[in-house]
Protein backbone atom coordinates (compact mmCIF):
# COMPACT_ATOMS: atom_id res chain seq x y z
CA UNK A 1 0.00 0.00 0.00
CA UNK A 2 2.78 2.37 0.71
CA UNK A 3 4.50 1.43 -2.05
CA UNK A 4 1.18 2.43 -4.22
CA UNK A 5 0.88 5.45 -2.34
CA UNK A 6 4.55 6.42 -2.93
CA UNK A 7 3.78 5.93 -6.94
CA UNK A 8 0.40 8.56 -6.94
CA UNK A 9 2.39 11.20 -4.92
CA UNK A 10 5.32 10.94 -7.28
CA UNK A 11 3.07 11.64 -10.06
CA UNK A 12 1.36 14.39 -8.48
CA UNK A 13 4.91 15.56 -7.64
CA UNK A 14 6.13 15.59 -11.08
CA UNK A 15 2.85 17.03 -12.05
CA UNK A 16 2.81 20.08 -9.54
CA UNK A 17 4.64 22.98 -11.13
CA UNK A 18 4.84 26.76 -10.00
CA UNK A 19 1.14 27.32 -10.91
CA UNK A 20 -0.37 24.62 -8.39
CA UNK A 21 -1.11 20.92 -8.92
CA UNK A 22 -2.96 21.33 -12.21
CA UNK A 23 -2.99 17.63 -14.69
CA UNK A 24 -4.17 19.97 -17.67
CA UNK A 25 -0.80 22.33 -17.00
CA UNK A 26 1.09 18.67 -16.21
CA UNK A 27 -0.22 16.93 -19.62
CA UNK A 28 0.39 20.64 -21.88
CA UNK A 29 4.14 20.21 -20.49
CA UNK A 30 4.57 16.90 -21.64
CA UNK A 31 3.92 18.18 -25.45
CA UNK A 32 6.29 21.26 -24.81
CA UNK A 33 9.94 21.83 -25.28
CA UNK A 34 10.86 22.62 -21.96
CA UNK A 35 8.84 19.52 -20.84
CA UNK A 36 11.64 17.40 -20.00
CA UNK A 37 13.96 20.03 -18.89
CA UNK A 38 11.37 20.90 -16.18
CA UNK A 39 10.13 17.50 -14.77
CA UNK A 40 14.10 15.96 -15.44
CA UNK A 41 16.14 18.74 -13.63
CA UNK A 42 13.39 20.51 -11.27
CA UNK A 43 10.58 18.58 -10.51
CA UNK A 44 11.78 14.70 -10.48
CA UNK A 45 14.85 15.41 -8.21
CA UNK A 46 12.96 17.48 -5.90
CA UNK A 47 9.89 14.43 -5.87
CA UNK A 48 12.25 12.05 -5.36
CA UNK A 49 14.77 14.24 -2.68
CA UNK A 50 11.45 14.89 -0.47
CA UNK A 51 10.72 11.08 -0.40
CA UNK A 52 13.93 10.71 0.49
CA UNK A 53 14.34 13.24 3.11
CA UNK A 54 10.81 12.10 4.52
CA UNK A 55 11.63 8.70 4.69
CA UNK A 56 15.38 9.18 6.41
CA UNK A 57 13.33 11.12 8.92
CA UNK A 58 10.60 8.35 9.49
CA UNK A 59 13.31 5.92 10.14
CA UNK A 60 15.43 8.01 12.26
CA UNK A 61 12.06 8.59 13.88
CA UNK A 62 11.13 4.67 14.27
CA UNK A 63 14.57 4.04 15.82
CA UNK A 64 14.65 7.11 18.19
CA UNK A 65 10.85 5.93 19.43
CA UNK A 66 12.46 2.14 20.15
CA UNK A 67 15.75 3.52 21.30
CA UNK A 68 14.32 5.93 24.08
CA UNK A 69 11.45 3.55 24.57
CA UNK A 70 8.87 6.39 24.20
CA UNK A 71 6.53 7.05 21.34
CA UNK A 72 7.31 11.07 22.02
CA UNK A 73 10.72 10.46 20.87
CA UNK A 74 11.49 12.43 18.06
CA UNK A 75 14.47 12.47 15.59
CA UNK A 76 15.87 15.88 16.73
CA UNK A 77 16.07 14.72 20.35
CA UNK A 78 19.75 14.15 20.62
CA UNK A 79 20.80 17.62 19.48
CA UNK A 80 21.03 17.22 15.32
CA UNK A 81 18.81 19.20 14.90
CA UNK A 82 20.46 22.64 16.96
CA UNK A 83 23.86 21.21 15.96
CA UNK A 84 22.65 21.58 12.38
CA UNK A 85 21.69 25.20 12.89
CA UNK A 86 24.71 26.33 14.82
CA UNK A 87 26.55 24.98 11.59
CA UNK A 88 24.41 26.80 9.22
CA UNK A 89 24.21 30.04 11.26
CA UNK A 90 28.15 29.54 11.84
CA UNK A 91 28.52 29.27 7.98
CA UNK A 92 26.48 32.45 7.52
CA UNK A 93 27.22 34.64 9.80
CA UNK A 94 30.99 33.85 8.81
CA UNK A 95 30.23 34.89 5.32
CA UNK A 96 28.36 37.97 6.82
CA UNK A 97 31.24 39.12 8.40
CA UNK A 98 34.02 38.13 5.97
CA UNK A 99 31.73 39.83 3.63
CA UNK A 100 31.73 37.15 1.34
CA UNK A 101 27.39 36.86 2.10
CA UNK A 102 25.78 34.08 1.05
CA UNK A 103 22.19 32.78 1.10
CA UNK A 104 20.21 29.66 1.82
CA UNK A 105 19.46 29.97 -2.05
CA UNK A 106 22.90 31.17 -3.43
CA UNK A 107 22.56 29.27 -6.78
CA UNK A 108 27.08 29.10 -5.97
CA UNK A 109 28.11 25.29 -5.85
CA UNK A 110 30.48 25.40 -3.50
CA UNK A 111 28.63 27.64 -0.92
CA UNK A 112 25.70 25.40 -1.26
CA UNK A 113 27.95 22.66 -0.57
CA UNK A 114 29.45 24.72 2.44
CA UNK A 115 26.06 25.22 3.82
CA UNK A 116 25.38 21.40 3.34
CA UNK A 117 28.24 20.22 4.76
CA UNK A 118 27.93 22.56 8.10
CA UNK A 119 24.60 21.37 8.42
CA UNK A 120 25.10 17.77 8.56
CA UNK A 121 28.58 17.92 10.69
CA UNK A 122 27.17 20.56 12.96
CA UNK A 123 24.14 17.50 13.43
CA UNK A 124 27.08 15.15 13.87
CA UNK A 125 28.51 17.28 16.42
CA UNK A 126 25.41 18.04 18.30
CA UNK A 127 24.71 13.79 18.32
CA UNK A 128 28.10 13.30 19.55
CA UNK A 129 28.34 16.09 22.33
CA UNK A 130 25.09 15.00 23.59
CA UNK A 131 27.01 11.38 23.65
CA UNK A 132 29.89 12.66 25.37
CA UNK A 133 27.60 14.40 27.95
CA UNK A 134 25.88 11.52 28.80
CA UNK A 135 29.36 9.90 29.77
CA UNK A 136 28.33 7.14 26.65
CA UNK A 137 25.16 5.28 25.34
CA UNK A 138 24.76 3.35 28.58
CA UNK A 139 21.69 5.49 30.25
CA UNK A 140 18.53 6.45 28.41
CA UNK A 141 17.87 9.05 31.00
CA UNK A 142 21.46 10.63 31.16
CA UNK A 143 20.93 10.71 27.27
CA UNK A 144 17.78 11.96 26.74
CA UNK A 145 18.91 14.86 29.62
CA UNK A 146 21.89 15.58 27.49
CA UNK A 147 19.85 16.61 24.60
CA UNK A 148 18.18 18.75 25.68
CA UNK A 149 20.85 20.83 27.60
CA UNK A 150 22.78 20.57 24.35
CA UNK A 151 19.85 21.37 22.32
CA UNK A 152 19.58 24.78 25.02
CA UNK A 153 22.88 25.49 24.73
CA UNK A 154 23.64 25.36 21.08
CA UNK A 155 20.31 27.08 20.04
CA UNK A 156 21.84 29.78 22.54
CA UNK A 157 25.22 29.80 20.53
CA UNK A 158 23.32 30.09 17.13
CA UNK A 159 21.40 33.14 18.81
CA UNK A 160 24.87 34.74 19.88
CA UNK A 161 26.17 34.23 16.19
CA UNK A 162 23.00 36.15 14.67
CA UNK A 163 23.41 39.06 17.29
CA UNK A 164 26.89 39.41 15.99
CA UNK A 165 26.14 39.60 12.36
CA UNK A 166 22.17 40.20 12.39
CA UNK A 167 22.25 39.27 8.43
CA UNK A 168 22.48 35.44 9.10
CA UNK A 169 19.60 35.57 10.79
CA UNK A 170 17.03 35.41 7.90
CA UNK A 171 19.19 32.43 6.30
CA UNK A 172 18.79 30.66 9.60
CA UNK A 173 15.50 31.22 9.67
CA UNK A 174 15.26 29.80 5.48
CA UNK A 175 16.29 26.95 7.35
CA UNK A 176 14.68 26.54 10.52
CA UNK A 177 11.46 26.54 8.84
CA UNK A 178 12.22 23.36 6.25
CA UNK A 179 12.07 23.66 2.35
CA UNK A 180 12.43 20.90 -0.28
CA UNK A 181 13.11 24.13 -2.87
CA UNK A 182 16.44 23.55 -3.28
CA UNK A 183 16.99 19.54 -3.89
CA UNK A 184 18.76 18.54 -7.13
CA UNK A 185 20.08 15.55 -8.18
CA UNK A 186 23.32 15.53 -6.29
CA UNK A 187 21.22 16.00 -2.99
CA UNK A 188 19.25 12.84 -3.80
CA UNK A 189 22.42 10.68 -4.44
CA UNK A 190 23.56 12.02 -0.98
CA UNK A 191 19.80 11.20 0.69
CA UNK A 192 19.85 7.61 -0.73
CA UNK A 193 23.17 6.94 0.09
CA UNK A 194 22.75 7.64 3.55
CA UNK A 195 19.13 5.84 3.66
CA UNK A 196 21.03 2.33 1.95
CA UNK A 197 23.90 2.27 4.80
CA UNK A 198 21.08 3.53 7.66
CA UNK A 199 18.13 1.55 6.50
CA UNK A 200 19.90 -2.18 6.66
CA UNK A 201 21.18 -1.17 9.94
CA UNK A 202 18.68 0.09 11.84
CA UNK A 203 16.34 -3.24 10.22
CA UNK A 204 19.04 -5.88 11.56
CA UNK A 205 19.03 -4.20 14.82
CA UNK A 206 15.35 -4.45 14.54
CA UNK A 207 15.36 -7.07 17.32
CA UNK A 208 17.03 -5.41 19.89
CA UNK A 209 14.66 -2.86 20.02
CA UNK A 210 11.71 -5.55 20.21
CA UNK A 211 13.60 -6.69 23.43
CA UNK A 212 14.41 -3.06 24.77
CA UNK A 213 10.04 -2.67 24.53
CA UNK A 214 10.63 -5.66 28.20
CA UNK A 215 12.80 -2.81 29.61
CA UNK A 216 16.93 -2.51 29.74
CA UNK A 217 17.48 -4.88 32.32
CA UNK A 218 15.37 -7.69 30.48
CA UNK A 219 16.99 -6.89 27.32
CA UNK A 220 19.99 -7.18 28.67
CA UNK A 221 19.48 -10.35 30.65
CA UNK A 222 18.56 -11.93 26.83
CA UNK A 223 22.54 -11.66 26.31
CA UNK A 224 22.53 -8.24 24.35
CA UNK A 225 25.09 -5.83 24.67
CA UNK A 226 22.59 -3.18 25.02
CA UNK A 227 26.04 -0.15 24.69
CA UNK A 228 27.12 -1.57 21.65
CA UNK A 229 23.55 -1.55 20.32
CA UNK A 230 22.72 2.07 21.12
CA UNK A 231 25.80 3.16 19.74
CA UNK A 232 25.68 1.72 16.15
CA UNK A 233 21.72 2.98 16.10
CA UNK A 234 22.86 6.69 17.29
CA UNK A 235 24.84 6.44 14.62
CA UNK A 236 22.28 5.19 12.05
CA UNK A 237 19.82 7.74 13.65
CA UNK A 238 22.59 10.46 13.45
CA UNK A 239 23.25 9.99 9.85
CA UNK A 240 19.52 9.88 8.71
CA UNK A 241 18.66 13.18 10.78
CA UNK A 242 22.17 14.96 9.75
CA UNK A 243 21.86 14.04 6.07
CA UNK A 244 17.83 15.04 5.74
CA UNK A 245 18.72 18.30 7.42
CA UNK A 246 21.74 19.13 5.68
CA UNK A 247 19.55 19.36 2.72
CA UNK A 248 16.22 20.21 3.38
CA UNK A 249 16.40 22.11 6.61
CA UNK A 250 14.47 21.32 10.34
CA UNK A 251 11.11 19.40 8.43
CA UNK A 252 9.02 19.04 11.80
CA UNK A 253 6.74 16.22 12.72
CA UNK A 254 7.57 13.92 10.06
CA UNK A 255 9.70 11.41 11.82
CA UNK A 256 7.81 12.08 15.00
CA UNK A 257 4.23 10.91 12.93
CA UNK A 258 5.35 8.57 10.60
CA UNK A 259 6.01 5.74 13.22
CA UNK A 260 2.43 6.59 14.86
CA UNK A 261 0.55 6.13 11.66
CA UNK A 262 2.38 2.46 10.94
CA UNK A 263 1.47 1.72 14.13
CA UNK A 264 -2.30 2.38 13.39
CA UNK A 265 -2.63 -0.33 11.01
CA UNK A 266 -1.31 -3.07 12.56
CA UNK A 267 0.66 -4.38 15.60
CA UNK A 268 4.29 -4.45 13.94
CA UNK A 269 8.12 -5.86 15.42
CA UNK A 270 10.37 -3.15 14.78
CA UNK A 271 11.89 -4.76 12.00
CA UNK A 272 8.71 -3.93 9.91
CA UNK A 273 8.18 -0.48 11.73
CA UNK A 274 11.49 1.00 10.74
CA UNK A 275 10.83 -0.03 7.15
CA UNK A 276 7.33 1.13 6.94
CA UNK A 277 8.03 4.37 9.07
CA UNK A 278 11.09 5.06 6.23
CA UNK A 279 8.05 4.81 3.38
CA UNK A 280 5.40 6.78 5.28
CA UNK A 281 7.90 9.32 6.00
CA UNK A 282 8.44 9.60 2.55
CA UNK A 283 4.87 9.85 1.54
CA UNK A 284 4.04 12.13 4.71
CA UNK A 285 6.76 14.55 2.98
CA UNK A 286 5.78 14.13 -0.43
CA UNK A 287 2.18 14.55 0.09
CA UNK A 288 2.84 17.75 2.18
CA UNK A 289 5.22 18.79 -0.78
CA UNK A 290 2.78 18.76 -3.14
CA UNK A 291 -0.18 20.68 -1.07
CA UNK A 292 2.57 23.28 -0.21
CA UNK A 293 3.21 23.52 -3.59
CA UNK A 294 -0.32 24.04 -4.42
CA UNK A 295 -2.64 25.17 -1.77
CA UNK A 296 -1.56 29.20 -2.32
CA UNK A 297 0.12 28.72 -6.11
CA UNK A 298 1.52 30.63 -7.60
CA UNK A 299 3.26 31.45 -3.90
CA UNK A 300 5.06 28.41 -2.23
CA UNK A 301 4.40 27.66 1.23
CA UNK A 302 7.50 26.13 3.08
CA UNK A 303 6.87 22.60 3.80
CA UNK A 304 8.30 22.60 7.17
CA UNK A 305 5.47 24.84 8.17
CA UNK A 306 2.53 22.67 6.74
CA UNK A 307 4.18 19.48 8.31
CA UNK A 308 4.30 21.37 11.55
CA UNK A 309 0.55 22.44 11.21
CA UNK A 310 -0.59 19.16 9.89
CA UNK A 311 1.55 17.02 12.29
CA UNK A 312 0.88 18.86 15.48
CA UNK A 313 -2.98 19.04 14.68
CA UNK A 314 -2.15 14.69 14.20
CA UNK A 315 -0.70 14.68 16.96
CA UNK A 316 -3.00 16.86 19.16
CA UNK A 317 -5.78 14.13 17.77
CA UNK A 318 -3.80 11.41 19.23
CA UNK A 319 -3.48 12.81 22.57
CA UNK A 320 -7.19 13.51 22.18
CA UNK A 321 -8.16 9.99 21.60
CA UNK A 322 -5.41 8.57 24.24
CA UNK A 323 -3.37 6.61 22.04
CA UNK A 324 -0.27 7.19 23.81
CA UNK A 325 -1.72 5.79 26.88
CA UNK B 1 21.21 -32.70 31.45
CA UNK B 2 23.78 -31.38 33.64
CA UNK B 3 22.59 -30.71 37.55
CA UNK B 4 22.82 -26.84 36.91
CA UNK B 5 24.08 -25.01 39.91
CA UNK B 6 24.06 -21.52 40.69
CA UNK B 7 26.07 -20.16 43.63
CA UNK B 8 26.74 -16.69 45.53
CA UNK B 9 29.88 -16.82 47.65
CA UNK B 10 30.09 -13.28 50.52
CA UNK B 11 27.95 -11.02 48.55
CA UNK B 12 28.43 -7.48 49.55
CA UNK B 13 25.75 -4.88 47.51
CA UNK B 14 26.11 -1.00 48.69
CA UNK B 15 23.50 0.86 47.13
CA UNK B 16 23.23 5.03 47.79
CA UNK B 17 25.51 4.44 49.93
CA UNK B 18 23.06 2.16 51.66
CA UNK B 19 24.77 -1.53 52.22
CA UNK B 20 21.72 -4.03 50.60
CA UNK B 21 23.32 -7.06 50.60
CA UNK B 22 25.64 -8.38 53.71
CA UNK B 23 28.34 -11.41 52.94
CA UNK B 24 25.01 -13.41 51.44
CA UNK B 25 26.32 -16.92 50.99
CA UNK B 26 23.22 -19.18 48.87
CA UNK B 27 23.96 -22.62 46.57
CA UNK B 28 21.29 -23.16 44.59
CA UNK B 29 20.63 -27.30 43.46
CA UNK B 30 18.12 -28.51 40.85
CA UNK B 31 14.52 -27.98 42.17
CA UNK B 32 12.30 -24.92 43.21
CA UNK B 33 13.68 -22.55 46.02
CA UNK B 34 11.47 -19.78 47.33
CA UNK B 35 13.01 -16.59 48.80
CA UNK B 36 10.20 -14.90 50.82
CA UNK B 37 11.10 -12.03 53.58
CA UNK B 38 9.72 -8.46 54.03
CA UNK B 39 10.03 -5.27 51.94
CA UNK B 40 13.89 -4.19 51.73
CA UNK B 41 15.08 -7.47 52.49
CA UNK B 42 17.16 -7.12 49.37
CA UNK B 43 15.53 -10.23 47.73
CA UNK B 44 15.10 -8.97 44.45
CA UNK B 45 18.98 -7.17 44.52
CA UNK B 46 19.90 -10.95 44.95
CA UNK B 47 17.93 -12.02 41.69
CA UNK B 48 19.83 -8.91 40.23
CA UNK B 49 22.86 -9.82 41.35
CA UNK B 50 22.38 -13.61 40.43
CA UNK B 51 21.62 -13.40 36.74
CA UNK B 52 25.12 -10.67 36.60
CA UNK B 53 22.47 -7.59 36.41
CA UNK B 54 23.71 -6.20 39.79
CA UNK B 55 27.35 -5.72 40.51
CA UNK B 56 28.71 -6.94 43.61
CA UNK B 57 31.00 -5.07 45.47
CA UNK B 58 32.14 -8.27 46.82
CA UNK B 59 32.00 -11.43 46.33
CA UNK B 60 31.47 -13.57 43.22
CA UNK B 61 28.59 -15.89 41.53
CA UNK B 62 29.38 -18.83 40.19
CA UNK B 63 27.20 -20.63 37.40
CA UNK B 64 27.88 -24.42 36.80
CA UNK B 65 31.35 -23.68 38.75
CA UNK B 66 32.40 -21.37 36.57
CA UNK B 67 32.33 -17.73 37.55
CA UNK B 68 29.28 -15.72 36.04
CA UNK B 69 31.83 -12.98 34.74
CA UNK B 70 33.88 -15.49 32.62
CA UNK B 71 30.70 -16.71 30.92
CA UNK B 72 30.21 -14.94 27.30
CA UNK B 73 27.00 -13.09 27.40
CA UNK B 74 24.82 -15.28 25.38
CA UNK B 75 25.87 -18.56 26.83
CA UNK B 76 24.66 -16.83 30.29
CA UNK B 77 21.36 -15.29 29.12
CA UNK B 78 21.02 -19.57 27.13
CA UNK B 79 21.54 -20.69 30.62
CA UNK B 80 19.74 -18.35 32.94
CA UNK B 81 16.27 -16.97 32.12
CA UNK B 82 15.04 -13.85 34.60
CA UNK B 83 12.07 -12.42 35.07
CA UNK B 84 11.66 -9.00 36.16
CA UNK B 85 9.36 -8.09 39.32
CA UNK B 86 6.31 -5.96 37.68
CA UNK B 87 8.00 -5.73 34.18
CA UNK B 88 8.01 -2.57 32.85
CA UNK B 89 7.02 -4.61 29.53
CA UNK B 90 4.50 -2.43 27.09
CA UNK B 91 4.73 -1.43 23.15
CA UNK B 92 2.96 -2.56 20.26
CA UNK B 93 4.73 -6.16 20.31
CA UNK B 94 1.85 -8.70 20.27
CA UNK B 95 2.04 -11.51 22.96
CA UNK B 96 3.34 -14.50 20.78
CA UNK B 97 6.38 -11.65 19.61
CA UNK B 98 7.39 -10.78 23.65
CA UNK B 99 7.38 -14.65 24.14
CA UNK B 100 9.59 -15.37 20.88
CA UNK B 101 11.94 -12.94 22.60
CA UNK B 102 12.50 -15.72 24.72
CA UNK B 103 14.49 -17.24 21.76
CA UNK B 104 16.62 -14.35 21.16
CA UNK B 105 19.73 -15.92 23.45
CA UNK B 106 19.64 -19.04 21.14
CA UNK B 107 18.87 -16.78 17.62
CA UNK B 108 21.09 -13.86 18.28
CA UNK B 109 19.94 -10.57 16.41
CA UNK B 110 20.47 -12.23 13.10
CA UNK B 111 18.91 -15.68 12.53
CA UNK B 112 14.97 -16.42 11.74
CA UNK B 113 13.41 -18.35 14.67
CA UNK B 114 12.73 -21.64 13.34
CA UNK B 115 10.63 -24.62 13.89
CA UNK B 116 11.88 -25.66 17.15
CA UNK B 117 11.92 -22.12 18.25
CA UNK B 118 8.08 -21.90 17.50
CA UNK B 119 7.44 -24.98 19.65
CA UNK B 120 9.60 -23.97 22.44
CA UNK B 121 6.82 -20.82 22.17
CA UNK B 122 3.91 -22.88 22.07
CA UNK B 123 5.01 -24.51 24.90
CA UNK B 124 5.88 -21.40 26.85
CA UNK B 125 2.60 -20.14 26.29
CA UNK B 126 0.81 -23.35 26.73
CA UNK B 127 2.75 -23.77 30.10
CA UNK B 128 1.32 -20.02 31.64
CA UNK B 129 -2.07 -20.20 29.23
CA UNK B 130 -1.78 -17.59 26.93
CA UNK B 131 -2.26 -18.64 23.91
CA UNK B 132 -5.79 -17.12 23.59
CA UNK B 133 -4.54 -13.48 23.26
CA UNK B 134 -0.72 -14.35 21.23
CA UNK B 135 -2.08 -11.54 18.47
CA UNK B 136 -3.00 -9.02 20.72
CA UNK B 137 -0.76 -6.25 21.69
CA UNK B 138 1.06 -6.74 25.28
CA UNK B 139 -0.66 -3.07 26.20
CA UNK B 140 -4.20 -3.93 25.53
CA UNK B 141 -3.53 -6.51 28.29
CA UNK B 142 -4.86 -6.21 32.06
CA UNK B 143 -2.18 -7.05 34.46
CA UNK B 144 -2.69 -10.55 35.10
CA UNK B 145 -2.76 -11.59 30.92
CA UNK B 146 0.33 -9.97 31.07
CA UNK B 147 1.98 -10.89 33.61
CA UNK B 148 1.43 -14.72 32.11
CA UNK B 149 3.17 -13.76 28.61
CA UNK B 150 5.91 -12.39 30.46
CA UNK B 151 5.88 -15.93 32.35
CA UNK B 152 5.91 -17.60 29.25
CA UNK B 153 8.39 -15.02 27.68
CA UNK B 154 10.71 -16.07 30.73
CA UNK B 155 10.02 -20.05 29.90
CA UNK B 156 10.81 -19.60 26.24
CA UNK B 157 14.38 -19.63 27.16
CA UNK B 158 14.37 -23.07 28.13
CA UNK B 159 16.94 -22.24 30.26
CA UNK B 160 18.20 -24.64 33.11
CA UNK B 161 18.33 -21.77 35.55
CA UNK B 162 14.97 -19.48 36.38
CA UNK B 163 14.99 -16.10 38.23
CA UNK B 164 11.93 -15.53 38.74
CA UNK B 165 10.70 -12.21 40.87
CA UNK B 166 7.27 -12.21 41.95
CA UNK B 167 5.65 -14.23 39.06
CA UNK B 168 2.13 -14.47 40.81
CA UNK B 169 1.73 -10.71 40.99
CA UNK B 170 -1.51 -9.64 39.15
CA UNK B 171 -2.67 -13.17 39.01
CA UNK B 172 -6.00 -14.55 40.32
CA UNK B 173 -5.80 -17.12 42.62
CA UNK B 174 -6.89 -20.52 40.05
CA UNK B 175 -3.78 -18.75 38.09
CA UNK B 176 -1.72 -18.56 41.37
CA UNK B 177 -1.88 -21.99 42.05
CA UNK B 178 -1.22 -23.00 38.40
CA UNK B 179 2.36 -21.09 38.32
CA UNK B 180 2.90 -22.90 41.68
CA UNK B 181 2.08 -26.42 39.80
CA UNK B 182 4.58 -25.20 36.95
CA UNK B 183 7.10 -24.15 38.89
CA UNK B 184 6.69 -27.56 41.41
CA UNK B 185 6.79 -29.45 37.69
CA UNK B 186 10.02 -27.82 37.10
CA UNK B 187 11.66 -28.27 39.74
CA UNK B 188 10.80 -31.84 39.76
CA UNK B 189 12.08 -32.01 36.25
CA UNK B 190 15.61 -31.10 37.10
CA UNK B 191 15.49 -27.17 36.67
CA UNK B 192 17.10 -24.51 38.75
CA UNK B 193 13.29 -22.35 40.03
CA UNK B 194 13.72 -19.14 41.97
CA UNK B 195 11.34 -17.72 42.91
CA UNK B 196 10.70 -14.20 45.13
CA UNK B 197 7.39 -14.69 46.34
CA UNK B 198 5.35 -12.42 49.06
CA UNK B 199 2.76 -14.70 49.01
CA UNK B 200 4.08 -16.64 51.89
CA UNK B 201 1.47 -19.83 51.92
CA UNK B 202 2.53 -20.73 48.17
CA UNK B 203 6.40 -19.87 49.30
CA UNK B 204 5.70 -23.16 51.93
CA UNK B 205 4.96 -24.87 48.84
CA UNK B 206 8.48 -24.90 46.99
CA UNK B 207 11.22 -27.27 47.60
CA UNK B 208 13.11 -24.94 49.73
CA UNK B 209 12.53 -21.33 51.27
CA UNK B 210 15.34 -18.95 51.75
CA UNK B 211 14.11 -16.02 54.47
CA UNK B 212 16.07 -13.09 54.14
CA UNK B 213 15.99 -9.85 56.24
CA UNK B 214 18.64 -7.02 56.00
CA UNK B 215 20.12 -7.99 53.20
CA UNK B 216 21.09 -11.34 55.32
CA UNK B 217 20.17 -14.74 54.54
CA UNK B 218 18.63 -15.47 57.54
CA UNK B 219 17.50 -19.79 56.97
CA UNK B 220 17.72 -21.77 54.04
CA UNK B 221 16.02 -25.03 54.92
CA UNK B 222 13.43 -27.32 53.34
CA UNK B 223 9.82 -25.62 53.66
CA UNK B 224 9.29 -28.41 56.74
CA UNK B 225 12.00 -27.17 58.67
CA UNK B 226 11.30 -25.52 62.16
CA UNK B 227 14.49 -23.09 61.84
CA UNK B 228 13.28 -21.40 58.38
CA UNK B 229 9.50 -21.20 59.55
CA UNK B 230 10.72 -19.52 63.00
CA UNK B 231 13.04 -17.76 60.95
CA UNK B 232 9.51 -16.72 58.79
CA UNK B 233 7.70 -16.02 62.02
CA UNK B 234 10.56 -13.21 62.92
CA UNK B 235 11.16 -11.64 60.38
CA UNK B 236 7.77 -10.55 59.61
CA UNK B 237 7.67 -9.33 63.65
CA UNK B 238 5.97 -11.94 64.75
CA UNK B 239 2.60 -10.62 62.75
CA UNK B 240 1.89 -14.23 61.51
CA UNK B 241 1.85 -18.24 62.45
CA UNK B 242 2.30 -21.22 60.31
CA UNK B 243 0.20 -24.13 61.06
CA UNK B 244 0.05 -27.50 59.09
CA UNK B 245 -2.87 -28.38 57.52
CA UNK B 246 -3.08 -31.58 56.19
CA UNK B 247 -0.13 -31.85 53.74
CA UNK B 248 0.80 -28.10 53.43
CA UNK B 249 0.98 -25.26 55.39
CA UNK B 250 -0.65 -22.68 56.09
CA UNK B 251 0.20 -18.97 57.65
CA UNK B 252 -2.22 -16.98 59.14
CA UNK B 253 -2.34 -13.54 60.70
CA UNK B 254 -1.82 -12.59 64.27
Amino acid sequence: MLVLLAAALVLAGLAAGSEGWSPSAAWALVGSPDGPLIVGQIRAPRTLGAWLVGALFGLAGAIAQGLFRNPLADPFLLGSASGASLGVVLVLGGSVLTGHAIGLATADAVSRLGLVGAAFLGALGGVSLTVALARGAQHTVRLLLSGVIVGVVLGAASDMVTTLAPDALRGKQAFLVGSTGFLGWGSCGVLLAGLVVAGPVAWRLARALDALTLGEDSAASLGLSLTRVRVVLIVALALATGLAVSQAGLVAFVGLAAPHLVRRFAPCTHGYLVLASAGMGGALLLAADVLARSLLAPQELPVGVLTAVLGGCYLLWLLHRRQFA
Amino acid sequence: MNSPRLSASGIDVVRGGRPVLHGVFIDLSPGWTAIVGPNGAGKSTLLRVLVGLQPAERGTVALEGRALSHWRAAERARRIAWLAQQGEAGGELTARDVVMLGRLPHLGLFASPGVADRAAVQRAMAATECEGWADRRLHELSGGERQRVLLARALAVEAPVLLLDEPTTHLDPPHQVAVVRLLQRLGAEGRTVVSVLHDLPLALRADRVVVMAGGRVQAHGSHDDADVHDNMVRVFGGAIRIARAGTTWMVVPQ
